[in-house]
Parts: structure tokens; C-alpha cells; sequence
């Protein structure tokens, strides 16, 4: 194996895309820098991730300008800087990143998003402790983010997916002194691993059967045509192609990422962490990745469909979004923790972008991925500006009549809770979500996915509408009064909310911007997009469920401001159904009785085996060992020893004799001398006598 | 040279006498002294016996019995004066000259 790194900068490359590894390379730099501080030094530590984040940015900027610049000319931008990081026998791994339309928007909204938050942050973790931690992580996951987007390989990808993962998991347990947030964070990073280790499944296979891992690499790479054929010709049973089947592995790893059904559980819990962590790792941008990682394996996911047609990949993918979408907006309905509200909404607009990928391709998925960056990181610094005006106060029963005590956070919180629901025209969540739902009319395969959307938009408008009553509306029902939050958390307040509204004028159908930029061709402005068959009857449906839905929710909620104690509106009319949305439908429960109780019992199982199987084992061999060691020590002592004990005993007591001899006296040599020359006169005088 | 009354193995008695009385002082006497006076003695006796041996040997006109028993004398005297010395060091190091005391190598 071979460690060197070679580099093979194409001379073709625009000197953007050669830095481009500086984005992300930023953040982590300035992540260890704060891990280097001493604790107290908050102000370097924020300066240190807000201006690496900042230098993030402004390159982000510069390659989106790139890109932006070269779709202009018509040409496709696709620059890819790729390396070999080690050799193994005849094949190699390769790593590299990629700047495209898909990548250059990604790293622009995860940079912005993500500086906002820094912004917020240093305001809401003003009076914490453990400050620079905060941003030690706040920092590096910052990078990893940004690393996942740029990333060229399936394993460099991973790599960052899994540093992702990590840092979700050290922030959701960031207050671990709590043990529930302790437990969101062990629930969040092993059921996110489910769906990794499938992902990873898939990597393996691509690898196996393509050689390569990187994604686009001149013709050569791994989604690009020439494996994809390779890949689609190969069975891989069940009716599935590799291609599809490596692409629902890889979608695994997403549904566990992003929160989807059936592993949807953790994002909830994960609401644990202080709000800007909820806001960007739970909402904006890690969540979303599973999502991003959708749209980047795009190419894998299609192959194979007719034209205007869809594979089966692609369904499952469909079918798992609208399912999430309509499933998590049900509980949503029942929930009094205003950060939970949330949760559960992103995994409903999760599953609605899933939905999109499946149904319209890319850029319908992603569109709506954007604007639901923005309204829902704005929904969620909203509520952690509400709950650290309230106290640390989370459930909406105990608050009220916010809109006259926090009158910025209060329209800040409107626009991006009209933009979540979908009000017509003026807000970015009508255009993207208009956009999949649009596509669901459209879809050949089933009808069913267009009501289950349409059902979930409604149902969204209906629990925005409940929660932002029991918070800004009606009386205060707290115990401390509230009060308005500083400037540098209202600011980015502020800003999120005009894009919230205003970012979806770049997704129109008479201005389809985004959609033409994601795939490369031409746009221009024509009214006439909207008249497209259906189109306008559709726009008019969806505006009618919301408004349908923020009426039922303002006839039941309104000015109401019920005690907290008095059972909710709905609750009155179907306590049952209240009780089981309340409780989250059970799937915890479910998970409690099945997987957990499985493991548990394969866990009583190996206990016994190794107790009483294995550890018999050991114990008899030990044993055995022992009693062999007895017998050797008794022939030691008894035999071995005795014989040496003996030779040395003899050794000594010989060798005492004759230190006798030197006993120091002179004359007693001399005695000894005068009788050897006795001796040697009587032997000489004896032999000589003949 | 004039013909000698006594016989030969009356000089190697005599001889034979001093050297027994030599080794009984060198062997009994405590002190260093008196064992190196023995051991003159016994010197002497063997010097006797070269005497001897030479006038009753095939050529008494050479000297050669004389020179060795003064060359013997000479190497005597060397010694007893080395032995003397040793003798004066010992008892300047250790307090005594008597060899029953004086056991050691070790200073």
C-alpha cells in the first residue's frame, strides 16, 4: 500500500474550484483552534467560528458566482478536482470534490444558514459555560457539513457524513448533565447508524462492482453513464437491477439521516440540545443531507426509467416521503412542546422534499430543501428566542400573548410560519411545495401520493396555526413576564425572514430559475407557465387547503388561551385520537416491544452463553491448566530442585574445606611446604634405590 | 690442597642439623624476626652443603662451590634486608609482628 497523495490539477480548472477544499477546511481548523483554547475565552472562540464561517461564505459566493457565471454561457459546470488517497494491491481510492450547480447552492445556504445561527448563538449561549465547547462543535460540524456537500467520493462523503453524525450526536448531548438529553443523543447516533450501516452496504457493492468510488470523474466515474449501464445490466433479484438496488441502500442511509419513516424517532428527542443546534444541525442543513444525498446519487437512483417514467428506486422513494410527510404532520397536531411542534414538522417537510425527488425530479426536491433551510431555521431561532424570552419555559400551554411582549419575534415567527404552511404567492413555501405537489398530479404510477401531500399541507397549516396561537396569541399564562430578546438574536431573525419570503420568486413557473440552474438549461421570464394544464386549478386547491387549515386552526385555537391544565380543543372531541397522536402514534412504543425487546432478550441469551457455555469453557481449561501447573511444581521442588540443592550443598561445603587451607597464617604454608619436601626427599630417595 | 680428616657426610650432618633447626624456628617461632633468622638458617645449611659438596667433588682447583655459596650469601643478605623491611611495614600498618595475627592480605 502506497501513501502517497498525488494531486493532478487539470490546468482547465477555474481556481475556485482548486480552493474549493478551503471551505470546509476552515471551519475544522477553527474547531480545533477553540478546542485549543483556555475555557474562559469566549470572544476568540466565537470570532474564531463566526470568521472561518464567514471566510466559508464569501467563497461559497465566489464559486456560486463561478457557476452562475458559466451556466450564463451556456456552458455545463462541472469542475472536479480528484486524488488518490492509497493504494491496495491492483486498485486504488480515490478522493475528490466537485463544483456544480448542486454543490455551489448547497455551500451557499449551508455557509449563510449556518452563519446566522453563529450570530444567534452568541446571544442565546450568552450566560452557558461551556461557550467555546458550544462552538468547538457548533464549528466543526460546519465543516463536515460543507465537506459532505463538496464531496466527489462516495467515501470522502461518508467520511464527512459520519463527522456529521458525530457532532449531532456531542450537541444534541451538549447539556449532558440532563440524562434525557444524554439519551436523545444515544438514541439519535444509533438509530441514524441503521441506516448508515445500509449506506455503507451500498458503498461497498458500488465499489465491488464499479471499482471506483468517485462520483464524476471525466467519463470514469461511478454515477456516471458508463458504470451506470454496467451497473443497470447486473440482477440483483427481487425484480431490481444493481443500480436500484445499491440506490435504495444509499437511500437508507438517507432515511436514517433525514429522519424518514421508520427511523424518524431520534429527530424528535433530538430537540434536546440548546435551539441553534436544533435550528441548524435538526432543520437546516444535516437533516437535509440525506435529502442532498438523494439528489447527489441521483443518476444511480433514474437509471433505468423510461422516459417520463420512474424506477422502482425512485417509487420507494416517493413512497416513504409522502407516507412521512402526512405521518409526522398527524403528530405534530398533538404536541404542546414548541420545539417538538417543529420536529416533527421538518420530518414532515422532509419527507414532502423526499417526495419531490422521487416525484419530480432534483431540483423539485431541492427547491423546496432551500426555502425549508431558511423559513424553518427561522421557525426554530423564533422559538429559541421565545423560549429564552419566556425562561426556558418550552411548553406553548404556559405561554401567550407573545405577539404584544416579543412584537420582533412575533412577525419574524409569522412570516416563516406563513412560509411553512404554504400561504399562497407571497412566501417561498407555496412555490417549492406547489412545485411537488404539482409533480404528484403528474405522477403516472399512483394518485395516492398527491392526497397524502395534500392532506399533510393541510394538516401543516392546521398545527402552525394551533401553536402560534398558544404562543403569541390570547393572555400570558407564564409565571416570570417575558421579554424581548437582545439585537443579535433578532437580527438573523430578521434576515431569515425576508428570505423566507423572498426566495420564492427564483422558483416560480413563470421564473423557474432554480430549477433551470440545478439542470443546466436555459430560462426566461414568461407568464405563460402558469398556464400550463392543471397548473392553476392545483395552485388554487392547495392555497384553499391552507387557508382551510389556518381557519380550522384559528376557530379552534384563536383568542382562546385555554388553561394549561384544560384538556386542548381537539382533545374534547376525540380523546382517542388525541391520546394517540399525543403519544406519537406508538412507534416508539412499537420499537420498545420489537427491536429493543429483541435485543434485549439476544442480549439475556449471549449473557447465558457466555456465563454458563463460554465461561464453563474457560473456567475447565483454567483449571486444567492449573492442575498441570501443581504437577509441574511438585517435580520442581521435589525433583529438579532436590538434585540441584544437593550439587550445590556439596559445592559448598567442599569448597568451605578447602578455604581451610588459606587461612592467612604463613606458617602454616610453610609447615605445609616443609612436609611436601619431606615427602618429595622420601618418594625420591624410595624410587631411587634400585 | 690438604686432605680433610672428616668425611663428607660429617659436613652434610652438620648441614643437615642446622637446616632442621632452622625449619623447627621457622615453623615454631611467633615472631616474624625470629621465623626469618630460621629461615638464615636453613639458608646456610644448604650454603654449607655447596661447600662441601664442591671440596669432596671432582674439581675442587675451580671455585665454582665458593663463588655459588658467596653469590648465595649475597642474595641472602638482599633478602633478609627485603624481609626486614617487610617485616618493619607490617608492624607499622598492623601493631605486632607476630605472624599468628597477621592473617589477612586485606589492609
Amino acid at each position: 500500500m502506497q501513501g502517497a497523495i498525488s494531486f493532478h490539477p487539470d490546468s482547465a480548472l477555474s481556481a475556485i474550484a482548486q480552493i474549493l477544499w478551503l471551505i470546509p477546511a476552515a471551519p475544522i481548523v477553527a474547531s480545533g483552534l477553540i478546542a485549543m483554547l483556555k475555557q474562559p475565552r469566549r470572544k476568540a472562540a466565537a470570532t474564531l467560528a463566526i470568521g472561518s464561517l464567514a471566510f466559508s461564505l464569501l467563497l461559497s459566493l465566489i464559486a456560486f458566482g463561478h457557476v452562475l457565471s458559466g451556466w450564463a454561457h451556456g456552458a455545463v459546470v462541472r469542475e472536479v478536482v480528484n486524488f488518490t488517497w492509497f493504494h491496495f494491491g491492483s486498485a486504488h481510492v480515490d478522493l475528490g470534490w466537485v463544483l456544480d450547480p448542486l454543490a455551489a447552492i448547497m455551500l451557499v445556504m449551508v455557509s449563510f444558514v449556518g452563519l446566522l445561527i453563529f450570530i444567534y448563538s452568541v446571544g442565546y449561549m450568552a450566560h452557558d459555560e461551556n461557550f467555546t465547547r458550544f462552538f468547538c462543535f457548533m464549528s466543526l460540524f460546519a465543516g463536515a457539513m460543507l465537506g459532505v456537500v463538496i464531496s466527489n467520493s462516495l467515501l470522502l462523503l461518508f467520511m464527512f457524513w459520519e463527522i456529521v453524525g458525530l457532532t449531532s450526536y456531542l450537541l444534541i448531548g451538549f447539556w449532558y448533565q440532563k440524562p434525557s438529553a444524554a439519551a436523545a443523543a444515544k438514541k439519535a447516533f444509533i438509530t441514524t447508524r441503521v441506516g448508515d450501516i445500509f449506506f455503507f452496504l451500498g458503498i461497498v457493492w458500488l465499489f465491488s462492482q464499479t471499482g471506483t468510488l468517485v462520483l464524476y470523474k471525466g467519463g470514469g466515474g461511478a454515477i456516471e453513464p458508463a458504470a451506470l449501464a454496467r451497473l443497470l445490466s447486473q440482477h440483483a433479484g427481487l425484480g431490481l437491477s444493481a443500480a436500484g438496488a445499491i440506490g435504495l441502500l444509499i437511500f437508507a442511509g438517507a432515511v436514517g439521516k433525514s429522519g424518514q419513516l421508520p427511523l424518524h424517532v431520534w429527530l424528535p428527542d433530538a430537540m434536546e440540545g440548546p435551539t441553534p443546534v436544533s435550528a441548524l444541525i435538526h432543520a437546516a442543513t444535516m437533516v437535509a443531507a440525506g435529502v442532498f444525498l438523494v439528489t447527489r446519487m441521483y443518476p444511480l437512483m433514474q437509471i433505468g426509467a423510461h422516459p417520463g417514467g420512474t424506477t422502482v428506486a425512485l417509487t420507494v422513494v416517493t413512497w416513504v416521503g409522502a407516507s412521512t410527510a402526512v405521518f409526522a404532520a398527524l403528530i405534530a397536531v398533538a404536541q404542546n412542546d414548541i420545539k417538538r411542534i417543529l420536529a416533527y414538522s421538518t420530518i414532515s417537510q422532509l419527507g414532502y422534499m423526499m417526495a419531490g425527488l422521487g416525484l419530480g425530479g432534483v431540483a423539485v426536491g431541492m427547491f423546496h430543501l432551500i426555502t425549508h433551510a431558511f423559513f424553518k431555521s427561522l421557525l426554530f431561532l423564533g422559538a429559541g428566542s421565545v423560549i429564552h424570552g419566556c425562561h426556558e419555559e418550552q411548553d406553548i400551554r404556559r405561554m401567550g400573548g407573545l405577539k404584544v411582549d416579543m412584537p420582533l419575534t412575533f412577525i419574524t415567527y409569522a412570516f416563516g410560519m406563513l412560509a411553512l404552511c404554504g400561504f399562497p404567492l407571497f412566501f417561498s413555501g407555496f412555490w417549492s411545495k406547489d412545485g411537488i405537489l404539482e409533480a404528484a398530479q403528474h405522477w403516472d404510477v399512483s394518485k395516492a401520493p398527491l392526497v397524502m401531500l395534500v392532506v399533510g399541507a393541510l394538516l401543516t397549516a392546521f398545527y402552525m396555526t394551533r401553536q402560534v396561537c398558544y404562543v403569541f396569541f390570547g393572555y400570558w399564562r407564564g409565571q416570570k413576564v417575558a421579554h424581548e430578546s437582545p439585537k443579535v438574536m433578532t437580527l438573523p431573525l430578521v434576515i431569515l425572514a425576508f428570505f423566507a419570503m423572498a426566495l420564492g420568486l427564483i422558483g416560480t413557473p413563470a421564473w423557474p430559475w432554480f430549477h433551470a440552474f440545478l439542470e443546466n438549461r436555459g430560462v426566461k421570464f414568461n407568464l405563460h407557465g402558469f398556464a400550463e394544464p392543471g397548473l392553476g386549478l392545483l395552485m388554487l386547491a392547495s392555497s384553499l387547503v391552507v387557508f382551510l387549515g389556518l381557519g380550522i386552526g384559528w376557530w379552534l385555537y384563536g383568542n382562546k388561551s385555554p388553561e394549561p391544565e384544560e384538556p386542548d380543543a381537539l382533545e374534547k372531541s376525540a380523546p382517542w385520537l388525541w391520546a394517540g397522536l399525543r403519544d406519537r402514534l406508538y412507534v416508539d412504543e412499537l420499537y420498545g416491544v420489537t427491536v429493543i425487546a429483541f435485543y434485549a432478550w439476544w442480549a439475556r441469551v449471549a449473557d447465558w452463553l457466555d456465563r454458563r457455555v463460554w465461561g464453563g469453557i474457560v473456567a475447565a481449561v483454567a483449571w486444567l491448566f492449573g492442575l498441570w501447573a501443581q504437577l509441574n511444581r511438585l517435580l520442581d521442588v521435589y525433583w529438579v530442585d532436590g538434585g540441584f540443592d544437593k550439587t550445590c550443598e556439596e559445592l559448598s561445603s567442599s569448597g568451605g574445606l578447602l578455604a581451610r587451607v588459606e587461612s592467612g597464617r604463613v606458617q602454616n604454608y610453610l609447615r605445609i611446604l616443609a612436609a611436601a619436601v619431606v615427602a618429595l626427599a622420601a618418594v625420591l630417595l624410595w624410587s631411587s634405590r634400585p | 690442597m690438604t686432605p680433610l680428616a672428616t668425611p663428607l657426610a660429617g659436613y652434610l650432618l652438620v648441614a643437615a642439623l642446622l637446616f632442621a633447626i632452622g625449619l623447627a624456628g621457622a615453623l615454631t617461632r611467633r615472631n616474624a624476626i625470629m621465623v626469618l633468622i630460621g629461615i638464615e638458617l636453613m639458608l646456610n645449611a644448604a650454603n654449607l652443603n655447596l661447600i662441601a659438596f664442591w671440596r669432596f667433588g671432582p674439581h675442587p682447583e675451580a671455585l665454582t662451590g665458593m663463588m655459588f655459596a658467596i653469590f648465595s650469601i649475597a642474595v641472602a643478605a638482599a633478602e633478609a634486608a627485603v624481609g626486614l623491611g617487610l617485616v618493619i611495614a607490617i608492624y607499622r600498618h598492623t601493631n605486632t609482628t607476630e605472624l599468628d595475627k597477621i592473617n589477612r592480605m586485606k589492609g
